[in-house]
């Protein structure tokens, strides 16, 4: 699996690199073509990374960074989902690492400056492994909505950072998963570069009431997808659909 | 709508599109320190182990890559976070060597520490180092490839892709095993960036 052809990017699903309403896009977006290395010389393999490296405790980010016996503020959540190819295959074994902000909208980063509170029981890092069938979960509270300096009156949608790692280099995919009915995302210069409504809707978890766990978590569904084999030679029907 | 209690138990369709397709990429943005290097965005890691220097070098030449990410204007960029990934000094990927490092939150200059890799002797390709770039203003990471000035380059089949003017922008010369490699995302330098 780790260096097994892969098919190539399909751009037109990604965000627009250049896109000047998200500002920071003008001076950074690369203005020459990506060059396209043929298959056959590219380089194959990737970074494998043991399940004895992660704790279970990792993906709690409700307790992960408590004093003992406390636990974030906030909207207590489970995120989980798979992790599949584009050939609808879970991806097991695979590593995935998740920061957000916390319930007010702050990040844990001596560079935000954002004047909303910050949760002395909260970092918003986690981490964790899909299991054998690619399946992940995690535990945390919903994040915030908060304002950012795009040269007006910017907000992010609440959202989950996630990076990803598949079997290969070449999977490599960081992303941002949103909350269904957030107002916000249908304002965001950051998902507006994202030309297809229907790749927007991929980065949006639903709400998921049969995993919630009463009294609890409110639950949130978000599958995800690293790039596979040419889909064409496989059933790529998602899982529950 | 009515009360159904059927509603406060019913499972979440799959967000994904049918047919499936590879989850969209979103900037990494200017805190992603927080979730993959937290020490450096002035957290107490909460984990035991830390991924990116958990890992021993296997043997070989050592080498540091040494370099900044700018934008349009010459800016250097402070927020990045660049990967490696290359062979190891006898040209297998099979036991590739990843590493990851930040820009510097105040000089903007990242460090990697690792071996030089060497080539498969069957491929006709010159030694490479593959950087993933990515940073705030990048909504998709940025793939670019490293290589040595003492190497013959002449052969290469990648670089026999790019633009003879462009291929300085791939190439790191080095000294006392120190090689800088700045990478230009715009201007008349802009670095070459790859589609794998």
């Amino acid at each position: 699996m780790s260096d097994e052809p892969l098919q190539p990017r399909d751009w037109s699903w990604h965000p627009a690199s250049d896109f000047p309403a998200y500002r920071s896009t003008r001076l950074r977006a690369p203005r020459q073509p990506l060059i396209a290395i043929p298959e056959a010389l590219r380089d194959t393999g990737g970074p494998a990374f043991g399940h004895d490296l992660i704790a279970e405790t990792d993906a709690d980010l409700i307790i992960n960074s408590a004093t003992a016996g406390e636990s974030a503020i906030g909207e207590r959540i489970l995120i989980h989902g798979h992790l599949l190819d584009e050939a609808a295959r879970p991806i097991p074994d695979a590593l995935i690492e998740v920061w957000q902000a916390n319930a007010s909208g702050r990040y844990r980063h001596k560079r935000d400056g954002y004047q909303a509170a910050l949760d002395p029981n909260f970092s918003g890092c986690g981490r964790c492994m899909t299991d054998s069938d690619g399946r992940y979960s995690f535990r945390t509270i919903r994040p915030g909505p908060y304002p950012w300096p795009n040269g007006g009156n910017d907000w992010r949608p609440a959202h989950i950072h996630f990076s990803i790692f598949g079997h290969q280099f070449a999977q490599r995919l960081i992303t941002q998963m949103y909350f269904e009915g957030d107002p916000h995302i249908a304002i965001c210069p950051i998902l507006n570069a994202i030309a297809d409504p229907r790749a927007v809707s991929q980065l949006v978890a639903r709400l998921d009431m049969a995993h919630a766990v009463p009294m609890d978590l409110q639950a949130y569904r978000f599958d995800m997808v690293l790039r596979g084999p040419a889909a064409t030679y496989f059933e790529n029907r998602p899982e529950g659909a | 709508m009515a009360y159904d209690p059927a509603r406060t138990t019913a499972p979440a369709a799959t967000n994904l599109p049918e047919p499936i397709k590879e989850t969209p990429s979103q900037t990494a943005g200017p805190f992603i320190h927080v979730g993959i290097m937290c020490a450096t965005a002035g957290i107490t890691p909460p984990f035991g182990t830390d991924l990116t220097t958990n890992r021993d070098l296997p043997a070989g030449e050592k080498i540091t890559i040494e370099g900044r990410i700018l934008d349009g204007e010459g800016a250097v960029a402070t927020e990045a976070v660049i990967e490696s990934w290359q062979a190891d000094r006898a040209g297998s990927f099979a036991r590739g060597i990843w590493r990851r490092a930040a820009s510097d939150l105040e000089t903007g200059i990242f460090r990697i520490e690792t071996v030089k890799p060497g080539t498969a002797p069957d491929t006709g390709l010159a030694p490479h180092i593959a950087l993933w770039i990515v940073a705030r203003g990048l909504n998709n990471g940025l793939l670019t490839q490293l290589y040595f000035a003492e190497d013959d380059l002449t052969s290469d089949p990648i670089l026999a892709l790019v633009p003879e003017a462009r291929r300085p922008t791939l190439i790191a010369s080095g000294r006392d095993g120190t090689y800088c490699f700045d990478v230009h995302l715009q201007g008349p330098h802009e670095t070459v960036f790859f589609d794998t």
